[in-house]
C-alpha cells in the first residue's frame, strides 16, 4: 500500500475528481474537485450546507459518493478493488465532536491505532503515544479520561491520536466549531505547528485568521459547487465572484481575524 | 421445638439443593449471556434476515412463558433427540430452557448497551483504519459492557428466582427439595419460609456483589448519564 | 382439543393487575411521600417480595397455609393473593418511579400559586405519573400473565395446567412426538394474549398521548 514518497515535494498525495453526492432530492455535492500536494494545507470555507463536511466524508468513505474518483496517491480510494481499512490508516480524520472513546484515557486513546490496526506492540506503542501526546502540549494528561478533559484538550487529544497513525493526509472537519471561545486558540495552535511541520492538511472551518496565515489555498464552495479557490491573499483581496467576496467580508466581521 | 431449631434441622437437606440452584443459576446465565450477546449483534449489525431470526427469536422467548419453554425441553424434545441418540437429565434441560430465555432478555439489554454508545466513537474507530470487527471489539462492546451492567444484574436476579421453575421438570433445586421436606413435616409454613429466607439471603449477597462490580469497573464519565463538556 | 383453561388465565391476569394496582400505588405513595418509618417498611416489603421466588410464594400461601394454620383457600385465591403481592410490589416500584420522574419544578409551581401538597399532587404530578406509567406497566402485564402458569403448580385449571393434563392422553393416543406439537399450540396462545393486552394498552397510550413527553422504558420480564 503506498501513498507518500520521500522525493519530489510535489508529488499529489489527495486527488479529488467530479464527486457528486446527493441525499434524495438534496444534491449536496455536485461535481467537486480538488486537489493536495505534499505538505499542501488547504482550507475550505462556505455557508453550512453546503457539502463540506460530506466532502471529507467523501473522501475517506465514511459517506460513499454517488459519483466521482478519488485517489490517495497512486491508489484509487473509491475502486471496488481498494483496501478501505488500510487507506483509512494513512488518513487522519479530525471531527468536531472529537469523538475519543470514552473508555480510555487519553493514552489509550491515542495508541490504540497503532496497535490494533498496526499491529504495534504495546510498547512500542505506548512511546510513540506519549510523543504524540507531547507534541500536542497534553504529556501530563496521559491518564486523564475524555470526560476530565476540556474540549480544547479533548480535541488535542484527537489529533494526537490522528498522528499517532503517521497519516500522509490529515481531514480537519470543522475541529474548532464545538469548542468554547477560549479554548479555539490551543486547537488552532497545535494545527498551525503541524502544517509548519509540512504535513498535508485538508481543513474544513470557519476560523478566518488560521485560513489566512496558514492555508496555501482557500477554497470556497457554495451550494455543493468550488466556486473559487486560490491563495488566501489572492481571496481576499481580489476575489472574482462577487459571492466569495460577500462570503469572506461577513465572515471576517461574524468571527474576527 | 423453636423456630430456629426446626430451621437447623432442616437446613442441611435444603443447603445441599441450594447449590443445584446455584450451578443452574450460573450456568444458565452464561449460556445467555453468550447466545445473548450474538443475537444482540446480530440485530444491530447483522443482514436483514439475520436481524430477523435474532427478532422472532427474542419475541417468541419473551412473550411465552418460561414454563412452557422448560417442558418443551424437557418433554416435547427428548423424543426427537432419542432419534439422534441424545439423552437430557433434567438438569442440562433446565440449564438449557432457562439459558435461551436468558438469552431473549440479555440480548436486549445488550442491544440498548451498544446502540448507547455513542455513534461518532465508531466513526472515529473506522476512520483510523479499523474494521468493522476490530471496531465493535476495541471500541464499541468495552463500553457497552459497563452500561449494561445494571441491567445484567438485574438478569441474574431473576435467573436466581426462575430457577425455581426446574421444580417442575424434577430438577432437585431448592424449591423442589423445599416442597418434599415441607409436606414431610406439619410445619410446612415454616419450612417454606426457611426456603424463602434462603432465596432472599441469596439474592441480597448478589446484589451487594454487583453493585461492587459497577463500582470496579466504573469510568469517569461513561455511564447513564455521561455527557461531553 | 380442550383449551378452555384460557378463560381462567385472562381471569388470573386481570386479577392480579388488579390487586397488584390496589396495593401498589399506595405503597409507591408511601415510599414517595410518606414519613421515613413507612418509607422503610415500604421499602422492605418490596424487596422481600421481590427477592422470593413467585413459585414459592404460591406454594406458601397454599399448602404452607393449610398444613399449617389449616386455613385451606381455593387454589385460584391462593394462587391471586401470592402472585397477587408480588405484583403489588413491581408495580409500586412503576409508580414510584413516574411519580419521581415527573419533575419536581413541576411541584414547586403548583405549590407557588397556593396549591397545597395535596392539591398539587392531584392536579399535576398523578395525571403526568399516570401516562409514564403506562410502557412499564405493560411490560408487567406481560409477567403477569407469563406467571399465571405458575399457578399450576397448585392446580388451578388455567391454560397451562389443562396443557400438561393433557400430554399424558396425547403421548398415549398420538405418541410422544405430538407433546411438542401440544406444547408449541399452549405457546402460540400466550404470544396471541400477549400481543392482544400489548395492543390495547398501546391503543391506550395513544389515546392519553402527550406531545414531548416520555419516559425511558425499561426491558422487564
Amino acid at each position: 500500500m503506498e501513498g507518500t514518497n520521500q522525493q519530489g515535494a510535489d508529488r499529489v498525495v489527495l486527488r479529488v475528481e467530479n464527486v457528486h453526492k446527493a441525499y434524495g432530492d438534496n444534491e449536496v455535492l455536485r461535481g467537486v474537485s480538488c486537489e493536495l500536494v505534499r505538505g499542501e494545507t488547504k482550507v475550505v470555507i462556505g455557508p453550512s450546507g453546503t457539502g463540506k463536511s460530506t466532502l471529507l466524508r467523501c473522501i475517506n468513505q465514511l459517506t460513499i459518493p454517488d459519483s466521482g474518483h478519488v485517489w490517495l496517491g497512486d491508489t484509487e480510494i473509491t475502486s471496488k478493488d481498494c483496501d478501505i481499512n488500510a487507506v483509512r490508516s494513512q488518513i487522519g480524520f479530525v471531527f468536531q465532536s472529537f469523538n475519543l472513546f470514552t473508555h480510555m484515557n487519553a493514552l489509550g486513546n491515542v495508541r490504540i491505532g497503532p496497535m490494533k490496526v498496526k499491529r504495534m506492540d504495546k510498547a512500542s506503542a505506548t512511546r510513540l503515544a506519549r510523543e504524540e501526546l507531547e507534541r500536542v502540549g497534553l504529556s501530563d494528561k496521559a491518564d486523564a479520561y475524555p470526560a476530565e478533559l476540556s474540549g480544547g484538550q479533548q480535541q488535542r487529544v484527537s489529533i494526537a491520536r490522528a498522528l499517532a497513525m503517521d497519516p500522509v493526509l490529515i481531514l480537519f472537519d470543522e475541529p474548532t466549531s464545538a469548542l468554547d471561545p477560549e479554548l479555539i486558540g490551543e486547537v488552532l495552535a497545535v494545527m498551525t505547528s503541524l502544517a509548519e511541520d509540512g504535513m498535508t492538511m485538508l481543513v474544513v472551518s470557519h476560523e478566518m485568521g488560521f485560513a489566512r496565515s496558514v492555508a496555501d489555498e482557500i477554497i470556497f464552495m457554495e451550494e455543493g459547487h468550488v466556486l473559487e479557490q486560490g491563495p488566501p491573499a489572492q481571496l481576499f483581496t481580489q476575489a472574482k465572484h462577487e459571492r466569495t467576496k460577500q462570503f469572506l467580508h461577513k465572515i471576517t466581521e461574524l468571527y474576527g481575524e | 421445638m423453636g423456630f430456629f431449631e426446626f430451621a437447623g434441622e432442616i437446613l442441611p437437606r435444603l443447603l445441599d439443593a441450594t447449590v443445584t440452584t446455584l450451578e443452574l443459576t450460573a450456568a444458565s446465565i452464561l449460556l445467555g449471556l453468550v447466545v445473548g450477546i450474538l443475537l444482540a449483534l446480530g440485530r444491530v449489525y447483522g443482514a436483514r434476515p439475520l436481524r430477523w431470526l435474532s427478532s422472532g427469536y427474542i419475541q417468541f422467548f419473551r412473550g411465552t412463558p418460561l414454563l412452557v419453554q422448560l417442558l418443551i425441553v424437557y418433554y416435547g424434545l427428548p423424543p426427537y433427540l432419542a432419534m439422534i441418540g441424545i439423552r437430557l437429565s433434567p438438569l442440562v434441560a433446565a440449564i438449557i430452557g432457562l439459558g435461551l430465555n436468558s438469552a431473549a432478555y440479555q440480548a436486549e439489554y445488550f442491544r440498548g448497551a451498544i446502540q448507547a454508545v455513542k455513534s461518532g466513537q465508531m466513526m472515529a474507530a473506522r476512520s483510523m483504519g479499523m474494521s468493522r470487527a476490530k471496531a465493535i471489539r476495541y471500541v464499541i462492546l468495552p463500553q457497552a459492557l459497563r452500561l449494561v451492567i445494571p441491567s445484567w444484574s438485574n438478569e441474574l436476579i431473576y435467573s436466581i428466582k426462575y430457577s425455581s421453575l426446574a421444580y417442575f421438570i424434577t430438577l432437585p433445586e431448592l424449591t423442589f427439595v423445599g416442597k418434599k421436606v415441607a409436606l414431610h413435616t406439619a410445619r410446612t409454613f415454616e419450612a417454606y419460609l426457611v426456603v424463602a429466607f434462603i432465596y432472599l439471603v441469596i439474592v441480597i449477597i448478589v446484589s451487594r456483589l454487583l453493585t461492587m462490580l459497577e463500582n470496579g469497573v466504573r469510568v469517569p464519565g461513561l455511564g447513564a448519564h455521561s455527557e461531553h463538556r | 382439543m380442550i383449551r378452555d383453561g384460557v378463560p381462567t388465565t385472562i381471569l388470573l391476569t386481570l386479577g392480579l393487575l388488579g390487586l397488584g394496582l390496589l396495593a401498589g400505588f399506595p405503597l409507591a405513595f408511601a415510599q414517595v411521600y410518606g414519613y421515613r418509618p413507612l418509607r422503610w417498611l415500604c421499602k422492605g416489603y418490596e424487596q422481600i417480595f421481590r427477592g422470593i421466588p413467585a413459585l414459592v410464594l404460591i406454594l406458601i400461601f397454599h399448602s404452607g397455609l393449610a398444613r399449617s394454620f389449616n386455613i385451606l383457600l381455593p387454589t385460584f385465591t391462593s394462587a391471586l393473593i401470592a402472585l397477587g403481592l408480588r405484583s403489588s410490589a413491581y408495580q409500586s416500584q412503576i409508580f414510584r418511579g413516574a411519580i419521581q420522574a415527573v419533575s419536581s419544578g413541576q411541584m414547586l409551581a403548583a405549590r407557588s400559586m397556593g396549591m397545597s401538597k395535596m392539591q398539587a399532587i392531584r392536579y399535576t404530578i398523578l395525571p403526568q405519573a399516570f401516562r409514564l406509567s403506562i410502557p412499564p406497566w405493560t411490560n408487567e402485564f406481560s409477567s403477569v400473565l407469563k406467571d399465571t402458569s405458575l399457578a399450576s403448580a397448585i392446580g388451578v385449571m388455567e391454560l397451562m395446567k389443562k396443557t400438561t393434563l393433557l400430554m399424558p392422553t396425547i403421548q398415549f393416543r398420538m405418541g410422544a412426538r405430538w407433546i411438542l406439537v401440544l406444547l408449541i399450540v399452549a405457546a402460540l396462545i400466550y404470544l396471541v394474549l400477549t400481543y392482544a393486552g400489548n395492543w390495547g394498552l398501546g391503543f391506550l397510550e395513544n389515546r392519553l398521548r402527550i406531545p414531548g413527553f416520555e419516559m425511558k422504558g425499561q426491558v422487564e420480564r
